[in-house]
C-alpha cells in the first residue's frame, strides 16, 4: 500500500514539474509566435504593419483603461468601447454644438469651433486646436460620467458583494443604454470631425500614412508612457496596483479604497475619451463602432495579461497588427476575406485562453 | 396568498397584459378578430423566446455558466433547422449546404410534413450542444468573465463565416422559404393558431425538462458549485464535467429556440442575429424575470417582450415627430435602464429563485406528516423567499 502512495505521489510530483516545464514551453513558444508574426507582417507589407501599429496604438490606450478598471475594480467593463465612442462623440459635440434634429442638425449658439481660427489646420494634421480643446473637454465630461455611473449603479453592487457577473451584467445594460443615448443625440449615420479628403504622406519602405495617423500613435504611445510613470511613480500609482493585488489588505493598511476607485474611473474615463477620439479620427463617429472595438481590445488585454498594463499595450499591438495583416494572408490558396478581420482577434483570443490564460506578461488577479 | 414581495410581479404581469391587450385593440377601433391575430403572433414569439431564457437559465440560473454569446446558439440553431429542411439550393445566388428536405420525405404518413422538421429541430439542438462541448474546454475552466469574452467572440466569428464563406449558407442574402410543419393541413390564416399550439407544446416539453432537472440531484449539484465551487469540489463533484453539462444542455434549449424561430419565420438572414436582438434581449429577460427560476424565465420573456411590443404599438398614435423616429433608440435606453435599475432595486427579479428545490422532499412533504416527530426533513421549514442577491 505504501509503495503504491508512494508511487502516486511521485508521479503526482512528475505530472506538476511537468506541468511546470510544459507552463514555461507554452509561454516560450506564445512569445516566438508573436514575434514572429509581427517580424513577417512588417516584412511581407510595412503599409500594413505600420496601420496596424496605429490602430493598436488607439487599442492600447481603450485596453490600458480597461485593465486599470479590471485591476482595480475586479469587472470586465462591457460598456468600455460604447463609452469610448460616447467620449468621441461628446468632444464633437464641444466642437461643432451639433445634435440630429427631424431633418437637419440643431446647433447649438456657441461652441468651440467659433473660437478664432479654431478650425485652422495645425501644420499637416486634418484639424485645428479646437478638436484638441474640445477632448479635454470630453475627458472631463466623460470622467465625471464614469464617476457618476460608479456612484448610481457600480457602488451599491460594490456595497451588496456581488459576483463579477451581476457587475458585468449591469455594464452590458448602460451600455446598450449609452449607445441609445448616442442614436438618440446623433443619429445613426456615421460623422467625421472634419469632412473632406486628404492626401496620405510617404514615408520609408513604402508606407503611406495620414499626418493624423503619425499625430495618433505619437499621443497614444506618450499617454501610455506617461500612465505608467502615474502608476509605478506615484503613491496613487501604488494604491492602484496594491489594490489591484489585493483590494481587503490595501483597505486594512489604511488605504481609502473608495478614493482610489473614484481616481480611476477618473483616469479610465478620461483615458476611454481620448480612445475614442483618435478612434473617430482614424475610421469615423458611429454609434455602432463601440461594441465592434470591445473585442480586440479585451483580446488585447487578455493577451497581454488583463491587470496589467504593460501587457494591455503590448498585446494590443500584437491583436491590431494580426487584424490589419491578415487582409493579406492567404490561407489554402485563398485569400482570406476581410470580413474575416474581427474574427482574428477571436482567434488569438481562444488560443491565449487554451495555452496561456493569464496572458504574455501575467495577470495580476 | 400573495406575499408581500410579490405585489410587484403581480402588478408588472397585469399591466404588460393590459397594455398588450388594450392597445391594439383601441387602435383596431375594438376590432377583436384582429386583436386575436395580434396577441396569436405575439404569443408565439414569446413561447419561443422562453426557449432561450430557460436555455440561459439552465447555464446562468442554475450552474453560472456566464454565457454572453446567446446569439451564437440562436444563430446556428435556426440556420440548422432551415438547411435540413430546405429544398436542395438552385445554384447560381442561391447556394447553400444542407437542404435535405425531399431526402427526408419518404413516402409514409405524410412525412414530408413532420420529418424533416424534427430531423431539423434535432439537428439544431445537437449541432448547438456540440458548439458548446468544444467551446467549453478553453473557456470553461476560466473566470466567469473569460468566458463571456468567448462567447462574444465565437458570435462574432461565427457571423463572419456566415457571410464570408459564400457557398455555405447564402452569405448576406441568408435562407428564405423555409418549409413550415404541417402547412398544407391549414389555411393560411388559421396556421398560426395552430403553430402557436405547436410551439407551446414544445415549451411546455422543455419547461418540464428543465424543471425536473432543476429538482434532481443533478440540478441541485449545479446549485451548489454556483454558489460554492470550492465546497462543491470539496464534496466529490467534478466541477468543471458538471458546468459543462449545464452549458450542454442550455445550448440544446437554444438549438431548439433556433429551429422554433426559423419555421416561424420561414427565413433566416445574418442581420437579424446581432448582439442585441439575439443574446442581450434574453438576459434582459431572465434577469428581470427572476435567474434561477424557470417560471420567472417565462414570466420574464411575456413581461420584456410585451414592454418591446407596446413600444411598437406606439407609432400608431399621433406622436411629435421628433419623438416618433426616435421611439426605437429609446426603448433600447428603456431596455438598458430596466435591466440595471432591476439589478439594482430586485436583484432576485420578479419571481425570485425558490429556496428548496427538491421532488423528493416535496413529495414527503404532501404527505400526511408521521407521528413520530423529528422525521420531517429540515429543508421543510426553510424560508419561502428567495435566497440571498449574488
Amino acid at each position: 500500500m505504501t509503495a503504491l502512495a508512494r508511487a502516486r505521489t511521485f508521479a503526482q510530483g512528475g505530472w506538476q514539474e511537468l506541468r511546470y516545464r510544459a507552463d514555461a514551453l507554452t509561454a516560450t513558444l506564445l512569445w516566438a509566435l508573436v514575434l514572429s508574426l509581427l517580424v513577417a507582417s512588417a516584412l511581407s507589407s510595412a503599409d500594413h504593419f505600420a496601420v496596424g501599429l496605429v490602430v493598436g496604438s488607439i487599442y492600447a490606450l481603450a485596453a490600458l483603461g480597461l485593465t486599470l478598471i479590471y485591476g482595480v475594480l475586479r469587472f470586465a467593463n462591457f460598456a468600455h468601447g460604447d463609452l469610448m465612442m460616447l467620449g468621441a462623440y461628446l468632444a464633437y459635440f464641444a466642437l461643432t454644438g451639433a445634435v440630429v434634429g427631424t431633418r437637419q442638425d440643431v446647433h447649438l449658439p456657441r461652441a468651440l469651433e467659433g473660437l478664432p481660427a479654431a478650425s485652422q489646420r495645425l501644420g499637416d494634421l486634418t484639424f485645428g486646436y479646437g478638436l484638441l480643446l474640445a477632448t479635454l473637454v470630453s475627458c472631463l465630461a466623460l470622467a465625471l460620467l464614469c464617476i457618476g455611473l460608479d456612484r448610481l449603479v457600480y457602488r451599491p453592487l460594490r456595497r451588496r458583494r456581488a459576483g463579477v457577473v451581476i457587475f458585468a451584467v449591469a455594464s452590458l445594460g448602460l451600455a446598450i443604454g449609452l449607445r441609445s443615448l448616442m442614436l438618440l443625440l446623433w443619429g445613426p449615420n456615421p460623422r467625421l470631425f472634419v469632412e473632406g479628403v486628404f492626401p496620405a504622406r510617404h514615408f520609408p519602405f513604402g508606407v503611406l500614412l495620414k499626418s493624423d495617423q503619425v499625430f495618433t500613435f505619437a499621443l497614444a504611445v506618450g499617454l501610455a508612457a506617461l500612465v505608467y510613470l502615474l502608476l509605478f511613480r506615484t503613491r496613487l500609482g501604488k494604491a492602484m496596483r496594491a489594490m489591484a493585488d489585493n483590494a481587503d489588505l490595501a483597505r486594512v493598511s489604511g488605504i481609502d479604497t473608495e478614493r482610489v476607485i473614484v481616481w480611476t474611473w477618473l483616469l479610465g474615463g478620461s483615458l476611454m475619451a481620448v480612445a475614442g477620439v483618435l478612434l473617430a479620427l482614424q475610421a469615423q463617429l458611429n454609434p455602432q463602432l463601440g461594441f465592434v472595438v470591445l473585442l480586440p481590445v479585451f483580446a488585447g488585454a487578455i493577451l497581454g495579461g488583463i491587470g496589467n498594463p504593460l501587457g494591455a499595450l503590448l498585446g494590443s499591438l500584437v491583436v491590431a497588427v494580426a487584424q490589419e495583416a491578415s487582409v493579406g494572408w492567404q490561407l489554402w490558396g485563398h485569400q482570406l476575406d476581410p470580413t474575416y478581420k474581427p474574427g482574428v482577434a477571436f482567434i488569438i483570443l481562444i488560443a491565449i485562453l487554451l495555452l496561456r490564460p493569464r496572458g504574455l506578461l501575467g495577470a495580476r488577479t | 396568498m400573495i406575499g408581500r414581495g410579490r405585489w410587484p410581479t403581480l402588478a408588472a404581469f397585469l399591466a404588460v397584459t393590459a397594455a398588450v391587450v388594450i392597445m391594439p385593440a383601441e387602435r383596431s377601433g375594438w376590432a377583436w378578430g384582429g386583436v386575436l391575430s395580434f396577441l396569436t403572433a405575439f404569443a408565439i414569439t414569446v413561447a419561443i423566446y422562453s426557449l432561450f431564457t430557460l436555455g440561459l437559465n439552465v447555464q446562468w440560473g442554475y450552474a453560472g455558466v456566464f454565457n454572453f454569446g446567446v446569439v451564437a446558439f440562436f444563430m446556428l440553431g435556426a440556420y440548422a433547422a432551415a438547411a435540413f429542411t430546405k429544398e436542395p439550393a438552385a445554384g447560381g445566388f442561391d447556394t447553400y449546404v444542407g437542404g435535405l428536405g425531399p431526402k427526408l420525405s419518404p413516402p409514409f404518413l405524410q412525412s414530408e410534413e413532420w420529418l424533416p422538421f424534427l430531423v431539423g429541430a434535432l439537428a439544431a439542438a445537437v449541432m448547438c450542444g456540440l458548439l458548446a462541448y468544444l467551446l467549453s474546454f478553453p473557456a470553461l475552466r476560466l473566470r466567469e468573465d473569460y468566458l463571456a469574452i468567448a462567447t462574444i467572440g465565437i458570435a462574432e466569428l461565427m457571423r463572419n463565416v456566415v457571410v464570408a464563406e459564400r457557398g455555405l449558407v447564402n452569405s448576406e442574402r441568408g435562407l428564405k422559404g423555409i418549409p413550415r410543419p404541417f402547412y398544407s393541413f391549414f389555411s393560411p390564416d388559421d396556421y398560426q393558431y395552430f403553430y402557436l399550439l405547436l410551439a407551446l407544446a414544445l415549451l411546455a416539453l422543455v419547461f418540464w425538462a428543465t424543471e425536473r432537472a432543476l429538482r434532481s440531484p443533478w440540478g441541485r449539484v449545479l446549485r451548489a458549485l454556483r454558489e460554492d465551487e470550492v465546497a462543491t469540489a470539496a464534496s466529490g463533484k467534478d466541477v468543471t464535467a458538471f458546468r459543462r453539462q449545464a452549458f450542454v444542455v442550455g445550448a440544446m434549449v437554444m438549438g431548439l429556440g433556433g429551429a422554433a424561430y426559423a419555421y416561424e419565420r420561414g427565413a433566416v438572414s445574418p442581420d437579424t442575429f446581432t448582439h442585441f436582438a439575439g443574446t442581450f434581449i434574453f438576459w434582459a429577460m431572465l434577469i428581470v424575470g427572476g435567474s434561477g427560476n424557470n417560471r420567472g424565465a417565462l414570466l420574464g420573456a411575456y413581461v420584456v417582450w410585451g414592454l418591446w411590443i407596446v413600444s411598437l404599438q406606439l407609432l400608431g398614435y399621433p406622436l411629435p415627430e421628433a419623438l416618433r423616429v426616435r421611439i426605437f433608440y429609446l426603448r433600447d435606453l428603456v431596455l438598458g435602464a430596466l435591466l440595471v435599475a432591476v439589478l439594482l432595486l430586485r436583484p432576485q427579479g420578479l419571481l425570485p429563485e425558490e429556496r428548496r428545490v427538491s421532488l423528493w422532499v416535496e413529495r414527503l412533504l404532501r404527505r400526511p406528516a408521521p407521528e413520530a416527530a423529528g422525521t420531517r426533513p429540515a429543508a421543510g421549514r426553510a424560508p419561502t423567499s428567495g435566497p440571498p442577491p449574488r
